[in-house]
């Protein structure tokens, strides 16, 4: 392979200083404009994508990607635009956008940037940036590897490819309250996914690893092997019975149950009254011995950061204590809205995680005797105005705490309200690869529908 | 732009080509450099895209957004790979960087001949005007305003009311080594209303809009964005009434218009040709066979007029089609983009889109529905002696390689012995797409197309597309409720 690599790796941190000069920019020609107030975000990223398929290329993408966000504000109206890049032309267009759309909004006593000592004064080093220098040809290498891993029994007669990516990027944010900070960070996966065949019926599944280190990444044959083993594992999957059933979700489905829980306490829910958990501080949702926290300055976490979409320093805080709502994750806006402190959710939560009852996967299967495992949920079916919750989904079935045959083609049905109640263990088994730290969660009855 | 061009071909030009004096014959050149004997296609796809966005929340325009995203995107083509990459700076010198990554995926040799670049012809389906300048700010702001008003006043319940009002501007080019040179002018616009209804402490929401490749005008037509508002309402009401669904399985009734859904998710993407050129959809070995009972027929139309998912010519230059995915329950036709196209030995039907130039093409639905049969869709409803009718969707998904596939239910009715007993809440619906196309026994004669909302994600990229059903019957489905 040969021709000129347009994306130059690593990414050159000096850059950062361009986009601070760039962001600055943005802020003096919106103060021109006449602006009482502005922010602005500027990034920068790029990275590599390489696809194998079948023992060969099928794709090799080179992303560079930049990107300006401007917030301007006169008085208590505000306007906001952004663009794709950085030309001195579209950066006057932009200001110009933003300005013309606040001559036309409507008085807004919440919005504003934030007051300069509610803001980080000093971003911590989260150790986020690790450059992978993998070059085009190895990254396929490497691929391959995977993919090959992954297709060396029979029963895996076709596959989705195995794919590598690596990706880099800067961002810089800024206010005219005189916050200016930025920082670099990396982020690189190996996946792959399989197909099996049994008896003319078709199963696909996969595997993946991400995270800010490529040493740190499950290497590319335990990749391949464990999609090959998750896509086996659901031949011959029947329909399960109609019926109340203890319900276990695994790991990469139960980040989505913590999810729709921070989703109903975030501050953008409580204050357009769109959530079943409006009002509910101080009360009991979970059993006592459990704990929800963020921690976004988790070192090399794959959900940190150091300040928040707003420049409010982020710190370590519980959302659920001893099974009380004891917070609401808010930004500044909807602090603002709610008339309440703000608690850096600017941007969402960071590294969540739920204490665990000290059990693994298989002690919660032991647990629960007889019921579903849940390996994976299809659909939207959740309804956080109301807390009901209906999904499709596939897994296993459990019979004497053991895993018994899979099971496709049903659903599992309850109240978010009950289920958080009714959650009987939190396993030890944790999947960090996301911003949901969490293990296995057992869930003591759900309705499952199947034949 | 300042002149007043009507034409795709120059409004394209201007935009895209001009401010870096570009032309087609530099073009041409660059195209030619990257065509190595190894390379079987190569193309290069110019956007310039503009995006407004008015939100009213509370009674209040709080926030109004404006994007400008412009680019240039160059994908070189070997056998079954593809190199990849793009710039956001449309220049000579960009350009050629970023032609000389994409093509590292293929060998260097003696270079080909690109043809001369010839002029796609394709219809108007939709005016080259720029919608985001149809209206002036302040007409927005007092359309948001009086929708909101209108909303409040449906019932007192309403507790809040949310209108978004959105519109897009593309504007793309596309050259490729097999003598492409097409334009596209997409306008694009929606509206949202979303509201909260709460009554004796039960809270549910309800939501309605539309849109399409029009400008503003069209939404005050025939009252259109009024009638969304009240719809939304009543959705709302009708939900604070609902109780809990049936758990298992029944049939199931799916009225006309937006539960097209489920076509898109059953068999739409099973049908696209990159799933069964790689042989991972359940359908690729089926083509020419039966996978649908005998009263269904899909198409997938992307040359309707003024419609969310219609094109002029698709994201590599190939006109659409009205192309027919099941006749009669006969699988006859696969949607197709350039590569999987050549690859299987079949022409391309204008399904290569893509989300934009930073983005490869693949195949993808344009406006997909199925054709109207002969039963009353009040006979359709009577037929149920228990089971669901499910007169609005939310959205859905599926797994192309096992063929299951599930949507859930916005608005709903438990019926029994024909008649509507209740509302019941939202529930997913699960099924594998292969039994439930052949248990459709009962297909309406009153076709609708969705209002204009619909957007279907695959790889990570998203399109706007547009989905249309009959009021028809699945004598078998999963509901997946509570009670």
């Amino acid at each position: 392979m040969s021709g000129q690599v347009i994306v130059q790796r690593p990414l050159d941190t000096g850059a950062l200083n361009t986009l601070r000069e760039r962001a600055e920019r943005v802020l003096a020609e919106a103060r021109r404009h006449g602006a009482t107030a502005a922010e602005v975000g500027v990034s920068l990223s790029q990275g590599l994508s390489v696809t194998v398929r079948m023992g060969d290329v099928e794709t090799l993408e080179f992303h560079r990607d930049r990107g300006i966000s401007l917030t301007v504000y006169f008085g208590q109206r505000k306007g906001s635009a952004s663009s794709g890049d950085d030309s001195d032309d579209s950066i006057r267009e932009m200001v110009k956008a933003a300005c013309a759309i606040a001559e036309h909004t409507g008085e807004d006593v919440a919005a504003g940037i934030a007051a300069a000592e509610l803001m980080c004064a000093n971003a911590p080093d989260l150790d986020l940036y690790h450059p992978w220098a993998i070059s085009p040809e190895e990254a396929i290498a490497d691929a391959l590897r995977c993919e090959q891993a992954g297709r060396v029994d029979a029963r895996i007669v076709n596959s989705e490819g195995a794919s590598v990516n690596s990706g880099d990027s800067l961002r810089w944010y800024a206010n005219s309250n005189g916050f200016s900070a930025g920082y670099p960070s990396s982020s690189h996966s190996r996946s792959c996914v399989l197909v099996a065949e049994q008896d003319g019926a078709m199963q696909r599944d996969y595997w993946y690893d991400s995270g800010r280190r490529a040493d740190q990444l499950g290497d590319a044959e335990s990749v391949g092997r464990k999609a090959a083993e998750r896509t086996l594992s659901r031949l011959g999957a029947q329909r399960p019975k109609t019926g109340k059933f203890p319900v276990l979700f695994a790991p990469e489905v139960a980040s989505g149950l913590l999810g729709h829980f921070m989703g109903a306490i975030s501050g953008g829910s409580l204050y357009r009254n769109a959530t079943f958990l409006k009002d509910k501080l101080g009360e009991t949702l979970f059993p006592e011995w459990v704990t929800l926290s963020e921690n976004p300055l988790l070192r090399g976490g794959n959900g940190s950061a150091p300040f928040d979409h707003d420049g409010l320093a982020t710190r370590a805080q519980n959302f659920v204590e001893k099974g009380v709502l004891a917070s609401y994750a808010v930004g500044l806006y909807a602090s603002r809205r709610l008339a309440i402190a703000p608690t850096a959710n600017g941007g969402g939560v960071r590294n969540l995680s739920i204490s665990d009852s000290g059990e693994d996967q298989a002690a919660l299967l032991r647990k629960m005797h007889t019921g579903v495992l849940v390996r994976e949920a299809m659909g939207p079916g959740v309804n956080l105005v109301s807390g009901d919750y209906s999904r499709g989904a596939a897994g296993f079935w459990v019979e004497n705490g053991e895993i018994q045959y899979p099971i496709e083609e049903f659903t599992i049905a309850g109240h978010l309200g009950d289920m958080y109640k009714n959650l009987a263990g939190s396993g030890t088994d944790i999947d960090d690869r996301g911003n949901v730290h969490v293990g296995s969660l057992l869930l003591s009855e759900m309705n499952v529908a199947g034949s | 732009m300042t002149s007043v061009l009507t034409n795709n071909f120059d409004i394209a030009a201007e935009t895209l080509l001009s401010p870096a004096s570009l032309s087609t014959d530099a073009l041409h050149s660059i195209l030619s450099a990257t065509l190595a004997s190894s390379v079987d296609y190569a193309d290069l796809y110019f956007q310039h895209s503009m995006h407004e966005s008015w939100v009213l929340e509370d009674g209040i325009v709080r926030d109004g957004s404006f994007n400008l995203d412009r680019g240039v995107g160059v994908r070189v083509i070997s056998g079954e790979k593809t190199g990849f990459a793009y710039s956001d700076d449309i220049a000579l010198p960009s350009l050629q960087q970023a032609t000389g990554a994409a093509r590292a995926i293929a060998r260097q040799g003696q270079n080909k001949q690109v043809p001369i670049l010839k002029s796609v012809d394709s219809p108007a389906l939709y005016g080259v005007e720029n919608p985001l300048h149809s209206w002036p700010a302040e007409k927005k702001i007092t359309f948001l305003k009086e929708l909101d008003a209108l909303t409040r006043s449906v019932s007192p319940a309403v507790k809040e009311v949310t209108v978004s009002l959105n519109a897009v501007h593309d504007v793309v080019m596309v050259v490729a080594t097999d003598g492409t040179l097409a334009t596209d002018v997409r306008p694009l616009i929606r509206v949202n209303i979303s509201v909260i209804v709460e009554r004796g402490g039960r809270k549910e929401r309800g939501s309605a809009g539309g849109g399409g490749r029009v400008n503003f005008d069209w939404l005050l037509e025939d009252n259109r964005a009024q009638g969304w508002a009240r719809d939304a309402v009543r959705q709302g009401m009708v939900n604070l009434d609902a109780q809990a669904a049936p758990a298992g399985t029944m049939p199931v009734v799916l009225g006309p218009g937006w539960p097209g859904v489920l076509l898109h998710e059953a068999v739409g993407h099973g049908l696209e040709g990159d799933f069964n050129r790689k042989g991972t959809s359940m359908y690729a070995r089926q083509f020419g066979q039966m996978v649908a009972s005998e009263k269904v027929t899909v198409v997938d139309d992307g040359t309707l007029a003024f419609r969310r998912g219609s094109l002029n010519v698709d994201d590599e230059g190939v006109p659409t089609r009205c192309n027919t995915l099941i006749e009669n329950g006969r699988l006859v036709g696969f949607m197709q983009d350039k590569m999987n196209a050549r690859l299987m030995g079949v022409e391309p039907t204008g399904n290569g889109r893509r989300e934009s130039y930073a983005h490869l093409p693949m195949p993808r639905m344009t406006n997909t529905y199925m054709l109207p049969g002969n039963d009353s869709p009040e006979d359709i409803i009577a037929s149920l002696d228990r089971g669901i009718y499910a007169v609005n969707l939310g959205g859905g998904s599926v797994d192309i390689t096992s063929g299951r596939f599930v949507f859930s239910t916005s608005e709903a009715y438990l019926v029994e012995k024909g008649k509507i007993v209740c509302p019941i809440k939202g529930a997913t619906l699960i099924g594998g797409g292969d039994e439930v196309m052949r248990n459709i026994s009962m297909v309406g004669n009153d076709l609708a197309l969705d209002s204009g909302v619909g957007v279907c994600g695959k790889d990570g990229q998203s399109v706007p597309v547009g989905v249309g059903q009959p009021t028809l019957r699945v004598d078998a489905l999963t509901v997946g409720g509570t009670a």
